[in-house]
């Protein structure tokens, strides 16, 4: 089953796309805990799209897709016709640098590698794709 | 989507956090604990039993003060959270960085140095 969800890239939708993703989840057993850590994750890749790559503009648009197949790893793909950040290419600071320089971000990229088991960005056409992989146990 | 209450209690500045807390709600949080500091508390709880949710923007203003709170003397402890949020806390293993207590009892405690 696939769930499609198109947002605008208002940080104030944040709230939405998280629902989006509970609700999808929730429907085919997917435990609490994998739920809100797989929220988290992809709060933060959305939010950093919205904030880095669009500026906050509400008028562009993009799609987070869901795919669930039982028992197999959950499918998510964030689909933009922007310019990609590629989180592998990112080296985030240490918890002690952002600890000793007062840093408010540097966190979410360090989150998100430790919560989803694969992250790959691919090209086709005019729209880039950042396909997250994170296997689960389903009840 | 958040709000936050603040109410002085024995020297001890509370910090009510109610809702979720992500990049868009995440400042009201940092003004509030600038102003708890600014103000001169040197004991902060912050309330975390109607937090819902907490997005890396959130744990940032956490570790932010992590450094000043040690120059100023200052003891900052959060307390009451829910499974879900204190896992978060913890997959990065920032529970190890942050003092955190069960319940306010407990962050009282902490807070009085007992």
């Amino acid at each position: 089953m696939v769930y499609k969800y198109r947002v605008g890239c208002s940080i104030e939708n944040l709230k939405g796309v998280r629902d989006f993703i509970r609700t999808s989840l929730k429907a085919h057993g997917v435990s609490e805990i994998d739920i809100s850590e797989i929220v988290l994750a992809l709060d933060e890749m959305c939010s950093n799209l919205m904030i880095h790559a669009h500026h906050c503009n509400p008028d562009d648009l993009f799609e987070l897709q869901i795919a669930v197949e039982k028992n197999n790893p959950l499918v998510f793909e964030i689909i933009d016709d922007g310019t990609v950040f590629d989180i592998n290419q990112f080296a985030e600071p240490t918890l002690d640098n952002i600890i000793h320089e007062k840093r408010k971000g540097g966190l979410g990229i360090r989150l998100v590698k430790s919560i989803m088991d694969k992250i790959e960005y691919q090209k086709l056409m005019d729209k880039s794709i950042c396909r997250l992989i994170k296997n689960v146990h389903f009840t | 989507m958040i709000s936050i209450k603040r109410l002085q209690e024995d020297g001890i500045d509370f910090i009510m956090v109610v809702g979720e807390i992500d990049a868009s709600s995440s400042i009201e949080l940092d003004l509030t604990i600038a102003k708890s500091v600014g103000e001169g508390f040197s004991k902060i709880l912050i309330d975390c039993s109607a937090l819902e949710y907490i997005s890396s923007a959130g744990l940032g203003v956490f570790m932010s003060y992590i450094e000043e709170c040690k120059d100023r003397g200052i003891k900052m402890v959060l307390f009451g959270m829910s499974d879900k949020v204190a896992n978060t806390f913890s997959i990065l293993g920032l529970n190890e960085l942050l003092e955190i207590a069960s319940d306010k009892v407990q962050a009282k405690q902490m807070v009085n140095g007992l």
